[in-house]
């Protein structure tokens, strides 16, 4: 059976004056999964969400929600975790969340939030008294007040501690779960990694790698990387030593079969529990496609 | 349209002012404060709009040194006699403009000196001839001037504090505060919900007019207490005048909200507006006899009107009727800010 298709972004163009910062992106958002928008800074994924969001029209281009235009109901059908808000000031937490209740017509009950969001300890706190993760799952809260069918959030992690994190993350995994589809815009690839189920990898305003984590680490990475101590590289045979290279005073092997690797490795007297075995992840993939130069 | 949404809003807004207690107290503070130093400036005997200084003479209080002048001279309420031990001093205090005019003690002809550069002194010399000069050998014969009860200064400048308070509060309390809410994201979260631009804006204005004709209410009943103002007119015609002065001043501040997310350019907009409206819309001096096109100007500012109207209630128990053009002049003003607010608003950066 093939996946209904909740968003579709057709020829999606923005410019701002001479700079493109969407490039004629076509996108489709099978619903119920989680994608994960990737890309270093000023790839155009914030512009692009926006777009889709309805925050900024875009130049060119259409953006079509259920297969159709969107109308003055989406904003209704949608949730969204900004990266950069402030809260509504001198109220608490139960306040903001009962003010944003009133401004839809369809909600899920403060108290089944507060529940879902792990927020009844500070529900009668001022917004400016909470910690970064309290700020954090309340902003989620608000993103999921009205039930959304599409959630998108914006880096939802950035600066929150590992427990925190983790903590946010089992909430998204539990929206996972009710079968709602979400737009993740990240750079935290463990992030990416851990909720999504696609991944978009922008660069210079264009998509250029799409597909699940998995494909995407099969189609843009090679073999595993073995790291030896540095002194190991006059004891390997020829034909190893010439995949070998030293960095950092560690010998790196990058091994595209593991078994011959293995094999030479014991051939030529190495000290295995001295060898440390790297597996490419996410984040090899978007180094390799984007580049190690810095971006700002 | 929802009202529930707007209510929201409303309430949102209202939080912020009444829990933020040190813009709130200083909301009521400030203009209570100017009230009470013009009434100890204005309000007491102790006000002599001139000074006379006079040497040779030893006093250090005002009374004893007013026993130095010519007994002519001691009869009026409206000069501070000072005392200096010699001319040089005198003269260096009249130079420097401490006084505006220096008589010699025990002089016949009475020797005084005036500073030419001080418009005062030229005034206070033309007075003190005058009183010098027996009642009898004038051409003048003094009509009684003002019938009814008397209009204190205070009286008048009050309306003018208000209507000041009135135009800080609604201008920096609506167009300053949505620039900050347009910098910070919160209108760009608020976009992301149902609520309308409309919705939104009118929900801000309201706040604002409930929390004006509440401050309004509480310092005039106030000053009211301590000082003791008295209505000429109707109540019921001053909360009509203040509540079309109100909506005025607010779609004015929404004019400045409906775009850009600088708060220091925000602040520089509204020292641009409220500066020239402060001095030219009478609320601390009246413009009667200013060139035609200072007065010209004054009418295109909206506190102008209201000041007037409140002014001719308070003051001269004007009706509604007689208040009628500046009622209908505010609307107006009303009307075309929340055209062009409207028309400009963005809520996005």
């Amino acid at each position: 059976m093939q996946e209904r298709v909740i968003l579709e972004t057709i020829a999606v163009t923005k410019h701002y004056g001479a700079v493109t910062a969407v490039k004629d992106l076509t996108l489709e958002v099978p619903q119920g999964i989680c994608l994960g928008l990737l890309g270093p800074n000023g790839a155009g994924k914030t512009t692009l969400v926006e777009i889709i969001e309805g925050i900024i029209p875009p130049s060119s281009g259409q953006v079509l929600y259920l297969g159709r235009p969107r109308s003055t109901s989406f904003r209704e059908k949608i949730g969204i975790m900004f990266q950069q808000t402030a809260l509504l000031g001198f109220m608490s937490v139960e306040e903001t969340l009962r003010t944003f209740q009133s401004l839809y017509p369809q909600t899920l009950s403060v108290e089944a939030l507060i529940r879902l969001c792990h927020l009844d300890e500070i529900r009668k706190q001022m917004n400016d008294k909470i910690s970064g993760g309290q700020r954090q799952r309340l902003l989620l809260a608000l993103a999921l007040i009205n039930q959304p069918e599409l959630l998108f959030l914006d880096e939802p992690s950035t600066g929150l501690d590992p427990q925190a994190r983790r903590n946010l993350w089992d909430i998204v995994q539990n929206v996972k779960r009710e079968g709602k589809t979400i737009i993740l815009t990240t750079h935290s690839m463990e992030e990416a990694q851990q909720l999504c189920d696609l991944v978009a990898i922008m660069d210079h305003g264009c998509i250029i790698a799409h597909g699940t984590p998995g494909e995407l680490i099969a189609r843009h990475t090679k073999g595993i990387r073995i790291v030896l101590p540095a002194g190991c590289l006059h004891q390997l045979s020829p034909q190893i030593a010439a995949e070998a290279k030293v960095v950092d005073g560690r010998t790196i092997i990058r091994a595209n079969d593991m078994n011959q690797a293995m094999h030479a490795l014991v051939a030529a007297g190495i000290d295995l529990g001295r060898m440390r075995l790297e597996t490419p992840t996410l984040e090899t993939v978007f180094l390799n496609l984007t580049g190690r130069q810095l971006r700002d | 349209m929802r009202l529930k949404r707007m209510w929201a809003m409303f309430m949102a807004r209202n939080y912020e002012f009444f829990r933020d207690r040190a813009a709130f107290g200083w909301n009521f503070l400030f203009p209570f404060l100017i009230i009470a130093g013009f009434a100890i400036i204005f309000g007491g005997d102790e006000h002599r709009e001139f000074k006379v200084g006079v040497f040779p003479c030893m006093a250090t209080d005002a009374a004893v040194a007013a026993a130095c002048v010519p007994a002519p001279l001691q009869e009026t309420t409206h000069i501070l006699y000072i005392a200096f031990s010699d001319m040089a001093q005198g003269l260096d205090k009249l130079k420097h403009h401490k006084v505006d005019l220096l008589i010699e003690k025990g002089t016949r002809p009475v020797k005084y000196w005036v500073n030419e550069n001080s418009p005062k002194g030229d005034i206070l010399e033309k007075m003190l001839l005058g009183m010098m000069v027996a009642e009898s050998q004038t051409d003048m014969v003094r009509q009684k001037a003002v019938s009814g009860r008397p209009i204190r200064y205070l009286d008048w400048l009050f309306p003018g504090i208000i209507g000041m308070n009135m135009m800080f509060s609604a201008l920096y309390g609506v167009g300053y505060v949505v620039v900050r809410y347009r910098k910070n994201g919160v209108l760009k979260r608020l976009k992301a919900t149902p609520l309308t631009p409309f919705e939104y804006l009118s929900a801000q204005m309201l706040s604002r007019l409930f929390v004006l004709l509440f401050s309004i209410a509480v310092l005039w009943a106030g000053c009211d207490l301590i000082f003791g103002f008295k209505v000429e007119g109707s109540y019921l015609d001053l909360f009509i005048m203040f509540l079309a002065g109100s909506l005025s001043l607010i779609a004015l501040g929404l004019v400045i909200a409906s775009r850009g997310t600088s708060e220091e350019f925000a602040n520089g907009l509204l020292n641009f507006i409220t500066w020239p409206m402060m001095f030219l819309s009478e609320v601390w001096f009246s413009l009667e006899g200013a060139p035609r096109w200072v007065r010209g100007m004054a009418e295109t500012l909206p506190l102008t009107h209201l000041l007037r109207g409140v002014r001719k209630i308070v003051n001269d128990g004007a009706a509604l009727a007689d208040v009628a053009p500046e009622i209908i002049v505010l609307t107006g003003f009303t009307l075309l800010f929340l055209a062009v607010g409207a028309l400009l608003f963005s809520w996005n950066k």
